[in-house]
């Protein structure tokens, strides 16, 4: 069961890094803009070779990048997925898969553009996630 | 009354239970009927028609339906261009809802509405026990056991149809001292007033409408900005409510704000609001009334204790693609609240199931599936090879499941050498594309991210789901050759 609280995912991303320089009302219009979903142990989230996927950021539970059925990564809280999709409007070229009940908050990919503009901030951060993770992946290849 | 003299349905042990008599309720009944499928059907209602009985407040519907439209008005394909009434095979039972309308406009009016759920009812024969409230739920071995004001039933599957109506007020402070929508009053009583409306979706679009020529200011807020239809595929606020947001942005005495509420106060003579920018600045607003129009919840009563997942602030169930319970399988939803399915959600969409246009077909494609999962057996229809790819592309062009259900139901058609080339009816798309299986087709028409629409196939080969997006057409015509040589190549080796 989730909570009762109508400001429960507030609370949530209050604490997460993609959404640390927001205020309060903002993260009530980003609670309001986003919605819950939530899925259940080997549902598939993004599938591998499928058009217009969404943006997707985990609020509880694990879920596993997959290319090809082998996986590649795990994410947990905090993390988010399917950004590269939308921002180069291309099919993803992973399975993101849910290895537990997972819970998050989604953004239709046609909404996204909209949504960075609006918070700058948070296109900021998800800019510093992607450098991370560019840096990361230079790193395995060396 | 005539319905409660002889009552159907007494207290006992059957297949299905039905909880529910509005048209989620009434859909499903006449579908598991028209399958054999033994089933009871309880209401607390006295009469048929569920929250048409009482909303919209302000008596006309947001969505259509056209008394002249494109399709014969006792053909399947009808049922695109009229979203109320609810669908049958028969011709006789088709398109009631413009039966009742008197043309002042093709959005039918409440009662309008309500008069041709009862006329379905009436003609169809269907039978519901009303005034038998459902009051508990347990489970037992593998049975339900569903506790009512008429005594207890017992159930191998549950199916809940009872509406999305309940008033829903968020956690501000003070808010919920304020009344709900549900409770406003006659426009003309707020003539002169300042009236500040918490919420930016329909009902709130639909109250700032109906106070246009009454009230002396309307603030509309919430913390995002609004969703409007016409711009979002998907639940956003209809053209027809528009006029408010016009007015506010002609500077008309109408304000709609991105604001959270901080909390609502009474006053001497009023209430006063205050709220925070969601890009900044701190707001009082001292008005005559408030309305909430936060939207409304589903009466789940004790299934969450029983073991049923919620989401969305408890407000729906969780539920696979069938309307499922994840948590607690056996229990099923109809109506409204299959809207907390959502499909594989392309480009952002979820198809129309909040909608009685959009949720009368998955009453259907539910009855099949759980007349499947009773072993009730289901008469498949065979297709000859050359007939697959026309059939499939008419599908798209007409069918209007997947024009009302638009990514979310799909035509689907197995192509195992096997058993041969069968139609294996409408299912749910997700369903289709992760779930194993023979080799199969399945077609069904997705709006893009410019909010064109187009038939994609799903072809299952091997195991492997792999996806084929069809060309759009200007007329909504996917007949020609521009989409049968592209399906044609996606089906290679398959027929």
């Amino acid at each position: 069961m989730n909570g009762k609280g109508g400001d429960e995912i507030v609370d949530i991303l209050s604490g997460l890094a993609l959404f640390a320089d927001l205020t309060r009302p903002q993260l009530q219009a980003v609670s309001h803009t986003f919605d819950e979903e939530w899925f259940t142990e080997g549902q598939r989230i993004l599938r591998q070779g499928f058009a217009g996927s969404n943006f997707y950021v985990i609020l509880d539970g694990e879920a596993a990048v997959r290319i090809d059925g082998e996986t590649r990564a795990t994410l947990g809280r905090g993390d988010f997925f399917g950004e590269v999709s939308v921002l180069l409007g291309e099919p993803p070229t992973a399975d993101v898969v849910a290895l537990r009940p997972l819970r998050c908050i989604a953004l239709g990919g046609p909404e996204i553009e909209q949504f960075l503009i609006s918070y700058p901030r948070v296109m900021y951060r998800m800019l510093q996630a992607q450098a991370r993770r560019l840096r990361n992946a230079n790193r395995w290849r060396s | 009354m005539a319905e409660l003299t002889r009552r159907p349905y007494p207290p006992g042990r059957y297949p299905v239970i039905v909880i529910g008599s509005g048209p989620g309720g009434l859909q499903m009944t006449y579908a598991l009927r028209r399958l054999g499928v033994p089933h009871a059907v309880l209401s607390a209602d006295a009469e048929p028609g569920g929250m048409f009985l009482r909303y919209p407040l302000f008596q006309r519907l947001n969505t259509w339906s056209k008394p002249f439209g494109p399709a014969d008005r006792a053909s399947r394909q009808y049922a695109w261009f009229d979203w109320n009434s609810l669908i049958a095979d028969e011709a006789p039972l088709r398109s009631l809802v413009p039966q009742f309308m008197d043309g002042s406009s093709y959005f039918p009016s409440r009662t309008e509405m309500a008069s041709g759920l009862a006329a379905f009812a009436t003609r169809a024969g269907l039978e519901v026990r009303y005034g038998c409230r459902w009051e508990g739920t347990r489970r037992d071995g593998a049975e339900f056991v569903l506790v009512t004001s008429d005594g207890e039933y017992r159930c191998r599957f549950a199916v809940f149809a009872v509406g999305m109506a309940e008033p829903w007020i968020p956690p501000i402070p003070g808010l919920d001292a304020a009344p709900h929508y549900v409770k406003v009053m006659p426009a003309r009583v707020y003539a002169g007033r300042r009236v500040f409306i918490v919420g930016k979706r329909n009902s709130a679009f639909e109250v700032a409408d109906a106070l246009l020529p009454w009230a002396r200011l309307i603030v509309l807020a919430s913390p995002r900005p609004p969703l409007l239809s016409v711009l979002a595929a998907g639940a956003g606020v209809r053209a027809k409510y528009l006029v408010p947001y016009e007015d506010h942005l002609l500077g008309g005495g109408v304000f709609v704000l991105e604001a959270s509420i901080d909390r609502v106060e009474r006053t001497a003579d009023g209430w006063r609001v205050s709220t925070s920018g969601t890009h900044g600045g701190a707001r009082t607003f001292d008005v005559d009334d408030v309305i909430v129009a936060t939207g409304f919840t589903s009466p789940l009563g004790d299934l969450p204790a029983l073991g049923v997942a919620t989401f969305y602030h408890d407000r729906l169930p969780r539920m696979n693609p069938f309307w499922e319970s994840t948590s607690l399988p056996g229990i099923f939803f109809a109506g409204t609240i299959t809207q907390g399915a959502f499909g594989i959600r392309k480009h952002g969409g979820a198809g129309n199931s909040a909608g009685v246009a959009g949720f009368r077909h998955n009453a259907g494609v539910l009855a099949v599936h759980l007349a499947d999962r009773l072993g009730v057996e289901m008469p498949r229809q065979t297709l000859r090879a050359e007939d697959v790819v026309p059939y499939l592309l008419a599908e798209a062009t007409h069918a209007p499941e997947l024009l009302n259900q638009k990514g979310y139901l799909a035509r689907v058609v197995s192509l195992d050498r096997a058993q041969g080339i069968r139609d294996e009816g409408i299912l749910p798309l997700a369903h289709f594309v992760d779930e194993a299986g023979a080799d199969a087709v399945a077609i069904v028409v997705e709006t893009d991210k410019d909010g064109q629409h187009h038939p994609t196939a799903y072809v299952r080969r091997g195991g492997q789901v792999t996806e084929h997006e069809l060309p759009g057409d200007s007329m909504l015509n996917y007949e020609g050759g521009a989409h049968r040589a592209p399906l044609h190549a996606a089906l290679g080796g398959l027929l």
